[in-house]
């Protein structure tokens, strides 16, 4: 199979950007990247743009063409993929595929979202497409209600406590005052978790990721492409994997285990010929601090049940066992949706430049996890320096 | 700003009559599991499958549950509210909502059975949509 590199980044500040529109920011970003790798228009085969509703946030589809359009990118053929939440990383795979099958030398793939444009609970309806509308939002559960089922049936199964859940957000905080892309920048104790306003029990608000703005673009190209532009430090994509399970949670076999991040895990060390034990920096998807932890246990960094304690115990923060979302995460760097996915890959690629300054952590691979709603879908993909 | 109007469709109601209701789903004949809702095609089996119709018995224990304080629109009036997964006596789970019980008397592994009930209102002059709650059994 053909290898593939990232070979340029860009991304918006995450926050609420009054003052920039959908495709003001999908614009920033694009162009970020490509300075970033000093590529022009013409290097350029297509444009994968990953977002999940616009439709519901702006009142905008047909977003890739609007994307490819205010990039002065006319022509390009363009896609939009959408998987919820994942909708991002579906970009970045469907862009990998397309250069290995020799449709393409070099792509951009970009993820961007605009939330904040409608009120609060317009948002949270719109978050909630990403469930079963049937079965799930007609009884009134929320999207924080999804998670808490699940964070409640982990502390019965396995005696998580609150705290260990709150742990989570605090790491994912500290490491945000490193980064200057991150929405929220301080720090916040457990006790601030904890004191927090319940939203769904036993998930309190700074256990859950906000409302954001934000766009994130990055360069993939082939070795060949690569070798030709004499391009410098690419991060090679070493495994790539992807899952699907029922939409609704009821109907899932456990709720304490996400069969998605197990199979699509399973797909992508397979690829790289890489373990758990070989990823030293990951970025999860954090959309509730829960999910981080059953993340970490699916994805093999501790035993299933264990996630408590190893986020206890100091194994998630920066520089030990394995750092886990260095960048701040959905939690503290901010979850725009459909950028999510783009913006946790940016991360690895600077970790494994060496770009990350004060949260700069030694590793030779990296690890992305996306998930798409309450489990229905997930990506994972590694990253190294070397081939 | 787009306003969005969730689930007022009068057919969307009308085609989940049974399931919704009723309470029935399916079950397949060669693997023996059952489903709720009911399904197209058995997960397990697919095409080779043989789905029956079944009404589930409406009784069946707490699997998890949440207390939902940030209500979806619609829902307002009821918040705080408790959502449970229940587990059905026949297998299958299903969410809603745990009425007529203490928050605090609420725990996993008690019974509960189905009650006709309520669900919400679209607006003063909508839609009212009915369907089942769940209540602990003493």
């Amino acid at each position: 199979m053909k290898k593939v590199a990232v070979i340029g980044v860009g991304e918006t500040k995450f926050g609420e950007h009054w003052y920039k529109s959908f495709r003001d920011l999908a614009v920033e970003a694009g162009i970020k990247s490509m300075e970033d790798a000093n590529l022009e228009r013409k290097d350029i085969g297509a444009l994968f743009v990953g977002n999940m509703s616009a439709g519901k946030f702006i009142g905008q589809e047909h977003v890739a063409s609007l994307v490819a359009d205010h990039l002065g990118f006319s022509g390009i053929p363009c896609i939009r993929t959408e998987s919820a939440c994942a909708s991002g990383s579906l970009a970045f795979r469907q862009a990998l595929l397309s250069l290995q099958s020799g449709a393409y030398d070099a792509v951009m793939v970009e993820g961007v979202e605009k939330m904040t444009d409608i009120i609060g609970s317009q948002a949270s309806l719109a978050l909630m497409g990403a469930g079963d509308q049937e079965w799930e939002a007609s009884v009134g559960l929320t999207f924080p209600g999804l998670y808490a089922l699940i964070a409640r049936r982990h502390m019965h199964e396995y005696g998580t406590t609150p705290e260990q859940l709150a742990m989570f957000s605090v790491n994912n905080h500290k490491n945000a005052v490193k980064n200057p892309d991150a929405q929220f920048r301080f720090e916040i104790s457990v006790e601030d978790v904890l004191n927090s306003p319940l939203i769904a029990d036993p998930l309190h608000l700074l256990d859950c990721s906000p409302i954001t703005d934000g766009a994130a673009s990055v360069l993939l190209a082939t070795e060949d492409f690569i070798k030709k532009k004499k391009i410098k430090n690419p991060i090679w994509v070493l495994g790539s994997g992807q899952s699907s399970d029922t939409v609704a949670l009821q109907d899932r076999k456990s709720l304490t285990s996400m069969f998605v991040t197990i199979d699509a895990a399973k797909k992508a060390y397979k690829q790289s010929g890489l373990k758990p034990k070989d990823i030293k920096i990951a970025e999860v998807h954090d959309c509730f601090s829960i999910n981080g932890l059953v993340a970490i246990e699916d994805l093999g960094f501790c035993k299933k049940g264990e996630g408590g304690k190893f986020i206890e115990d100091g194994n998630i923060s920066l520089g030990s066992t394995v750092s886990i979302n260095t960048s701040g995460g959905l939690k503290a760097k901010g979850h725009p949706v459909g950028a999510t996915g783009i913006s946790q890959i940016i991360e690895i690629v600077k970790q494994l430049r060496g770009e990350c300054e004060k949260r700069q952590v030694d590793a030779k691979y990296g690890l992305t996890h996306n998930i798409g709603g309450s489990g229905a879908s997930c990506l994972v993909h590694i990253f190294g320096k070397e081939k | 700003m787009i306003k969005m109007v969730h689930r007022s469709s009068i057919p969307l109601h009308w085609r989940l009559y049974e399931p919704k209701y009723k309470l029935i789903g399916n079950k397949c004949l060669k693997c023996g599991e059952s489903f709720f809702p009911p399904r197209n095609i058995c997960p397990n089996c697919g095409r080779k499958g043989a789905l029956k119709k079944i009404v589930f018995s409406g009784r069946g224990t707490i699997y998890s549950y949440t207390v939902i304080r940030t209500p979806l629109d619609g829902f307002e009036q009821q918040a705080p509210y408790v959502i449970g997964v229940i587990k059905l006596k026949e297998g299958p789970k299903i969410v809603g909502q745990i009425v007529d019980t203490e928050i605090r008397d609420i725990t996993i592994g008690k019974e509960v059975k189905s009650v006709f009930r309520k669900i919400y209102d679209d607006s003063p002059s909508g839609l009212i949509h009915y369907g089942l709650k769940w209540v602990v059994i003493e």
